[in-house]
């Protein structure tokens, strides 16, 4: 009898273990979008590769592109270790810009597993062959071409085009009369560019990259240093002689506070998911180049790039 | 032909036992999260997404899982609106106008059959076009730009007045008031915060399906108290539990109708189910309503919004599979499922995978008719809730309200909104104005001032563009007419009743 009673104690106290260990990742976003694809494959691989050894649970926790979950981890769980929050390009710029409760020093930056490419398209039967073509025509006449893409004013696709506009000597007061229309997706942004309501898009890859292959859409400039893999004949910006990249990486970060074991932990899992076939296969098929940067490469690069995003929004005036 | 013999194959994969299986499985658990109030398709898709991986199932019989869900809600929701006057999601809203009054009437059996059947023509109407004329109408949605997206709002809300009640002014008064709660939170086009007073949790706005239940749900519930504190409530009475075939049939044309309209407002990616159950019965009642029984139980009035928010759920798949883009909560939770199975929706998706679209047409169908053959005999299970008594039945409404909401975004805050939207319902309804005006001023005043932005955005603030396309000048004309003959009608229905 007492053994029984020993045996249930010692399962019970097992099973509260597991249940105590197992990982949560949060996507700041409703379900659906690019950060709740994130944590949900993340989740997904590191529980079939058995990296962590039960299932990962995905929190959606929507708000500020990104600040609710921000708030909430800096506010009351700052010391979680079992705790991922995915992050991108975009939740950088939305802190570089002030935006959320903090900088980037309140949390601890875990690492980057891949990277959507910046691109500009327009439709197939388009008049502007090359980037020097529509950006010819809008710097004659700034109005001329109204441009799309997925963020609103001041957000990460119209910070990249504003780059692009910015390289090619157009001055502050030219680029800021450019037409910007933001819609909810780099898909609703690129249909509404073939129903012919504005005349270049300025998004991710990876969301429209369907388009491109079906013949519908070009891409007139990739943003990123080499041609990208899927599509080599797409000229990239810095080959037409502007010298943009405009990467949007996926990545994660946890609380400030967690312990240095924790973070390490998490480092080690990521980069060992990162290693797999599986995840390789996974990113290629979201239009995602694998790439990796972890632990402290991976903080000191947020570190620099919210700084440089921080420029470039005061330089646009976006920010004051 | 072609299309045929696809469709044959088609259901060569979704007949085998496995995929049977799961469309049944899913058609019951999707009755079930539609009924709830707070539990959407939305959230019942995402949150089965892990079911299906955990159960290591093929891309395509997990997407017959979570499409047949997802049809399951769209018809379980309307049974939360007839029974409680609760809506169980966003589109069912609309239901509640002549659904739940004719339950009142001790006609809750004959009104959950008719629209059962209303759902299944709605559902039928939007999969036989998804089948033979999907390409086609993705290409034509196209060209809809966002200045006719903004006519298609204005059109909705110039017909809100004849939809509640029988005083238009309260009418619009009540959408104004949804149209100013839409105004709250992050201004999409430039990111600048507006009435949050500070709170990050303000910052996406008010979440519909959180302040429907607020409205619905918790003012039924003070509602009540209040009834206690007085009086005992009346029971309401109750028929047979089967409806007549015949009673089942009354709605019939006007699901036709609906079904059009609500497939219309599904393949247009900016509009959505909710406005396709919206203009359905804005329509109908301009088409049908002669003797003013609209909004007492008439029903043709439950019959169009349920055909037309099916219809247009069927209609969302056809963007979402052929363009990537999603034209609902629940079709871009899909979409990602769809990535994360490395399926890439999108132009090119019926020439790549033929098989994963021909059996997710063909378990369509499917869920069809066996959530028809479900929901009839389940008629007789869902009247029996009306004979619980109300001490027993309130404090499962709470419950499970608080729960649903919970559930969703695991944010105490949204508790206190929907308590909030609870106040002012009650407050709302002891001035006897109707709640259906706010939800679609809330649910719908977003995307008509995104709309309206963006319209402006490209013509960089030139109002002109609001009325250079052909398309949204025909949409004002529509609504010009409907204007006049609800003007005529009503000069009709004063002169009758002074002579």
């Amino acid at each position: 009898m007492k053994r029984n009673l020993l045996v249930a104690v010692v399962m019970a106290a097992g099973m509260s273990a597991t249940a105590a260990s197992a990982a949560e990742c949060i996507a700041p976003a409703d379900p659906g979008g690019g950060w709740d694809f994130t944590c949900r494959t993340v989740g997904r691989l590191l529980t079939e590769l058995g990296i962590e050894e039960a299932p990962v649970q995905v929190t959606n926790m929507p708000g500020g592109v990104g600040a609710v979950a921000f708030a909430n981890v800096a506010g009351k769980r700052a010391d979680e270790g079992d705790l991922l929050v995915a992050t991108s390009t975009v939740g950088v710029t939305q802190i570089a810009q002030g935006k959320y409760p903090g900088g980037v020093d309140v949390m601890r930056w875990v690492g980057m597993l891949g990277s959507d490419v910046g691109v500009i398209v327009v439709p197939a039967a388009s008049p502007y062959a090359s980037l020097d073509d529509l950006l010819g025509a809008l710097k004659d006449d700034p109005t001329s071409v109204p441009v799309a893409g997925s963020s609103g004013a001041g957000g990460w696709d119209h910070i990249r085009l504003l780059m692009l506009a910015d390289s090619a000597g157009m001055t502050g007061d030219a680029y800021k009369a450019i037409r910007w229309v933001q819609f909810d997706g780099g898909g609703p942004a690129v249909t509404q560019m073939m129903g012919g309501q504005v005349g270049a898009v300025s998004t991710d890859l990876g969301e429209i990259a369907g388009f491109v292959q079906s013949g519908d859409i070009r891409i007139l400039a990739a943003l990123s240093d080499d041609p990208i893999p899927a599509f080599p004949d797409a000229p990239t910006a810095k080959a037409q002689g502007y010298d943009v990249t405009g990467y949007n990486w996926r990545g994660f970060y946890t609380g400030g506070e967690v312990s240095d074991a924790d973070y390490d932990g998490w480092v080690a899992a990521l980069n060992t998911l990162y290693d797999s076939e599986e995840w390789k296969a996974a990113a290629e098929a979201n239009g995602l180049i694998p790439v990796w940067r972890g632990g402290a490469e991976f903080e000191t690069y947020v570190e620099q790039q919210a700084q440089q995003m921080e420029e470039i929004s005061r330089q646009i005036g976006v920010i004051k | 032909m072609d299309i045929l013999n696809a469709l044959m194959d088609g259901f060569s994969v979704a007949l085998t036992p496995t995929n049977l299986g799961l469309a049944v499985f899913g058609c019951f658990i999707g009755t079930l999260i539609g009924a709830l109030p707070g539990l959407g398709p939305v959230n019942g898709v995402a949150i089965l997404i892990p079911v299906a991986f955990a159960m290591k199932l093929s891309p395509g019989s997990a997407l017959i899982l979570l499409s047949c869900i997802y049809y399951g809600c769209m018809y379980g929701g309307r049974i939360s609106s007839i029974m409680l006057n609760i809506p169980g999601d966003e589109p069912a809203i609309m239901t509640t106008l002549d659904g739940y009054p004719m339950a009142k009437k001790g006609k809750a059996a004959q009104a959950l059959g008719i629209s059962a059947v209303a759902s299944f023509v709605g559902a039928t109407v939007a999969t036989l076009g998804l089948t033979f004329f999907a390409p086609y109408l993705a290409k034509a949605a196209i060209y809809f730009g966002p200045a006719d997206y903004f006519a298609l709002y204005v059109m909705a809300f110039a017909t809100i007045g004849g939809v509640a009640g029988v005083n238009p002014i309260k009418t619009l008064l009540a959408a104004v008031i949804g149209l100013m709660l839409a105004s709250v939170g992050l201004d999409p086009a430039t990111g600048t915060a507006r009435f949050t007073f500070g709170s990050y949790n303000l910052y996406d706005g008010f979440d519909p399906i959180v302040s429907i239940v607020g409205l619905f749900a918790i003012s039924e519930i003070l509602m009540y108290f209040e009834r206690i504190a007085g009086e005992g409530g009346e029971a309401v009475p109750l028929d047979r539990g089967l409806p007549k075939l015949r009673e089942v049939f009354a709605g019939f044309p006007a699901s036709l109708r609906g079904s059009v309209i609500g497939f219309i407002c599904g393949v247009l990616p900016g509009a959505g189910a909710s406005l396709g159950a919206f203009v359905s019965y804005n329509v109908e009642k301009q088409v049908s309503d002669k003797d003013g029984t609209f909004g007492t139980g008439d029903p043709r009035g439950i019959a169009a919004p349920e055909a037309g928010n099916n219809a247009a759920s069927g209609g969302a798949l056809i963007p979402m599979l052929t363009l990537g883009v999603p034209g609902s909560g629940t079709t871009a939770v899909m979409l990602a499922l769809l990535i994360s199975l490395n399926i890439q929706p999108g132009p090119l998706l019926f020439e790549r995978q033929p098989e994963i679209v021909w059996g997710l047409i063909a378990s369509l169908y499917i869920a069809n008719v066996v959530l028809l053959v479900m929901n009839v005999p389940l008629v007789g299970i869902f009247t029996r809730l009306l004979s619980l008594p109300q001490w027993l039945l309130m404090p499962v409404v709470i419950m499970v309200s608080f729960i649903g909401i919970y559930s969703i975004s695991h944010a105490p805050f949204d508790l206190f909104v929907m308590i909030a939207f609870g106040v002012l319902g009650y407050a709302l309804r002891k001035l006897d104005i109707s709640l259906v005006p706010v939800v679609l001023g809330l649910l719908l005043g977003a995307d008509m001032e995104n709309n309206l932005r963006r319209a402006l955005s490209i013509s960089g603030g030139d109002f002109g563009i609001l009325v250079h396309s052909s398309i949204a000048l025909a949409i004002y004309a529509l609504t010009a007419v409907m204007l006049f003959l609800t003007v005529i009608m009503a000069r009709r229905q004063t002169g009758k009743a002074a002579s």
